[in-house]
């Protein structure tokens, strides 16, 4: 697996994706969900909520990365909040 | 009753996932590795963490890029779409001639794209080319090597060439499958044609044309091999879009780090903008 170049860093972030996908799809075997409306425009599943919330943070990182000099770990605590609130009311 | 639940279907999921997972996944999770490290040869890399995306995303050459791809795309979907579907109306729906029009309208998408670039190249030539020469006797002053205008002009008309033919196809496959009663009824009531098209036709329609509009788009966004073969991206920058910037990065400069962080940025914009599509008009049907 040397030639994929891994990094400490990298390895964390894709092993917490798994992780996410991992405990999301044992929820939704184990408590179902339905299309519902919360405050996001559409009706969404659990599914389009993670993927939402996955999607704006790579966007917010980007416009902090883009327009700021603050360090990473903002985005990434704003984000967590962010994902949180849209799976539970989005 | 009670419902016997069987999951080994899923199983039958396993083999598309694992070449997923091989052309796809593993792909791009190197990509992301790429992108964080400065990378000298397969046994020298360095961790530079988000070094690379803050110079990327300040860099005016991907600004310049990103607004000539969107413009380029909005243009394609502008022109091809609403066209694709006048040609599937027109297109006989019986007989000889509805096979003929068929194979005719299928013969640009059986061409590969670099000789696309090269018949166009040729094509817009005004020494040797009918299209450059039949502009250029009009009185036109057309020269698509060193005139913008003119080299965009070509481009996108090159793409509407290759690419209209497959929004025609979907469209008269969708225009086909429109059962005969709804326009018997549209007979009974008088309907116009344009009644008919606005209320019976584009309806139908939608499904097809999502699917149209979603592979145009992304197909646009990533365009690369004929515009490089016709202009070489040029005169200038003026025709040089993601992809053709992208790779002069990586393969031209051997700046992996930067363009792996410049892929992922690029990934990114087409899965925003790809699922806005998707999302918009399939919403569309359920708040009516």
């Amino acid at each position: 697996m040397s030639w994929m170049a891994w990094t400490q860093t990298t390895a964390i972030f894709f092993s917490v994706i798994a992780c996410i996908l991992i405990a999301m799809t044992i929820f939704e075997i184990k408590v179902p969900s339905t299309e519902r409306r919360g405050f996001l425009p559409i009706e969404t599943s659990r599914g389009d909520r993670l993927f939402i919330g996955l999607l704006s943070s790579a966007y917010l990182h980007l416009v902090f990365l883009g327009f700021t000099e603050i360090a990473l770990w903002v985005p990434l605590a704003i984000s967590v909040v962010w994902v949180g609130i849209v799976l539970r009311w989005g | 009753m009670r419902k016997v639940e069987n999951n080994k279907a899923w199983l039958l999921v396993l083999p598309v996932f694992l070449l997923v997972a091989f052309s796809a996944i593993v792909p791009l999770m190197t990509v992301v590795n790429y992108s964080v490290q400065d990378i000298f040869d397969q046994n020298n890399a360095y961790f530079v963490g988000s070094e690379w995306y803050r110079e990327i995303l300040r860099d005016p050459r991907l600004h310049e890029s990103l607004l000539r791809q969107f413009m380029f795309s909005f243009a394609v979907l502008a022109i091809e779409i609403p066209l694709g579907i006048g040609i599937a109306l027109m297109m006989p729906t019986k007989g000889k001639m509805a096979s003929v029009c068929l194979i005719l309208v299928a013969i640009p998408l059986l061409i590969p794209w670099n000789v696309v670039g090269t018949i166009w190249q040729i094509f817009g030539r005004a020494d040797i080319g009918l299209f450059g020469w039949s502009l250029t006797s009009l009185g036109m002053d057309y020269n698509y090597a060193s005139n913008p205008i003119d080299a965009w002009a070509t481009v996108l008309l090159m793409d509407v060439w290759h690419w209209t033919p497959l929004v025609a196809l979907l469209c008269y496959s969708g225009l086909r499958a429109i059962p005969e009663a709804f326009y018997q009824a549209a007979r009974i009531d008088r309907a116009s044609k344009w009644a008919i098209f606005r209320h019976i036709q584009l309806p139908k329609l939608k499904n097809v044309l999502v699917i149209g509009v979603l592979l145009r788009f992304m197909d646009s966004f990533m365009i690369y091999t004929e515009p490089f073969v016709l202009t070489g991206g040029g005169p200038g920058n003026s025709t040089t879009f993601l992809s053709q910037t992208l790779t002069q990065m990586a393969i031209g400069q051997f700046d992996l780090g930067p363009a792996a962080a410049f892929s992922l940025i690029y990934f990114l914009i087409v899965l925003l903008v790809s699922w806005l599509f998707f999302t918009t008009i399939n919403h569309m049907d359920k708040d009516k």
